[in-house]
């Protein structure tokens, strides 16, 4: 991993730049499933070497640039990242040992979510769409605001023409497992959009966007996040609080899994909605590029 | 030293990133190191969970110790909130090399002084 970072930064040819990227973090992904972080793995995988592999190649395609030389050796900038590195360095030998079990970080809330009083095996998604449900909820929103920001910013008034199937079935595999095993929306919201994206780079864009129009697309993007504030919503109503999935159903429990079922699909809906908006932005603009050129 | 590998990793990535966002012109060059130094915040949350002889929080009768399930539900968010950003830095390196004709920050400079000479 550190030889491909190493390499990353001598080299100027971008494409292979982002190759290296992609094997990065692949590499990184398999270093977080040693540290038995599957789930951000799985996302990492998916995201790092699949999505933002294919969206820097694509911003590349636009830019047809080569990284110029630069003008003059670069110590400051060495000289300012190795004494942050020195201080960091220094900063991390006071913090607790690797794996050291009486470290603050498994001492505080974190027992209790291990208890399982919402009654889903996977305590990622009990943690992500249940305790901490008003994180989600802005990380979701802030998804969808970058991709509305891609689209303003990449807008064409064009029409724009627009993607699935083994891996489509794998992520549904992911969105409905996320209770019991590693998933949930965010990873499947990530897989469905991979899915589409090597789609489209195997049969053509264009078949991507007969299979999931745009005008699908955006309503997805909106759809989701109006889901996972309408269950909040929805538990307002029925006497709990914002987000309060106990009130969802006679039965608390139930109640929760039918919270977190629905948090999950606007979840997966919004991320996986952006993806594709966004590749389907950065692929329709080379149509145009030249033109503008002038 | 060895107690504390997985921060030195973690710094070693985030001053690589920041090389590279520092040092290098290139604005898709400058991305790949912030999406760099953002896997090394990945790692910073991750690696203080894990516990030996500890398995993925997946309760299951047969486990007893399970790493720490908080960061993986921060970093999962942050990746994909990471990938959403990192698309909109790339949209605006489009624009202004369509703007600009160049994504190399000295000559961007350099045209932007030539019109405006204040």
């Amino acid at each position: 991993m550190a030889l491909s970072v190493l390499m990353l930064m001598r080299m100027r040819n971008l494409f292979a730049v982002i190759v290296l990227f992609g094997i990065y973090s692949f590499l990184m992904a398999t270093v977080l499933v040693a540290l038995d972080a599957v789930d951000v793995a799985m996302t990492e995988a998916a995201v790092g070497a699949g999505v933002s592999t294919v969206l820097l190649l694509g911003a590349l395609h636009l830019c047809k640039s080569r990284e110029a030389k630069p003008a003059h050796r670069p110590w400051l900038p060495l000289a300012v990242a190795l004494s942050t590195g020195l201080v960091l360095v220094y900063g991390a030998m006071g913090l607790p040992d690797f794996a050291d079990p009486l470290s603050p970080i498994h001492r505080h809330v974190v027992p209790r979510y291990l208890q399982n009083e919402v009654q889903v095996p996977n305590v990622v998604t009990a943690v992500l769409a249940s305790f901490r449900g008003y994180d989600t909820l802005g990380e979701t929103t802030v998804v969808f605001t970058a991709g509305v920001g891609i689209i303003a910013l990449l807008r064409r008034r064009k029409k724009p023409v627009a993607v699935g199937c083994a891996e489509t079935l794998f992520a549904l595999y992911v969105q409905f497992h996320g209770d019991f095993g590693p998933g949930g929306g965010f990873q499947a919201g990530v897989i469905v959009a991979a899915a589409m994206v090597f789609h489209a780079l195997i049969f053509g864009a264009d078949t991507a966007r007969r299979v999931v129009p745009d005008w699908l697309v955006e309503t997805m993007l909106a759809a989701g996040v109006l889901l996972y504030a309408g269950v909040g919503v929805a538990g307002l109503l029925l006497g709990g609080n914002f987000l309060d999935y106990f009130v969802l159903d006679v039965d608390p429990v139930h109640g929760q899994h039918r919270g977190i079922f629905w948090v999950e699909v606007g979840v997966a809906t919004t991320v996986s909605g952006v993806m594709l908006k966004i590749f389907y932005m950065f692929a329709s603009r080379d149509d145009a590029n030249g033109e503008s050129e002038q | 030293m060895l107690e504390h590998f997985s921060h030195i990793v973690t710094v070693f990535l985030l001053v690589a990133g920041l090389f590279i966002i520092v040092a290098r012109g290139n604005l898709i060059k400058k991305l790949v190191g912030l999406s760099i130094l953002q896997t090394s915040v990945y790692l910073l949350y991750i690696a203080p969970g894990k516990l030996l002889g500890g398995t993925a929080p997946i309760l299951a009768p047969q486990f007893s110790i399970y790493s720490n399930p908080l960061p993986h539900v921060l970093i999962l968010t942050a990746i994909v909130v990471g990938v959403a950003t990192l698309a909109l830095g790339l949209a605006l390196a489009v624009r202004i090399r369509e703007a600009y004709g160049s994504i190399e920050e000295d000559e961007i400079l350099a045209l932007d002084r030539a019109e405006d000479p204040a």
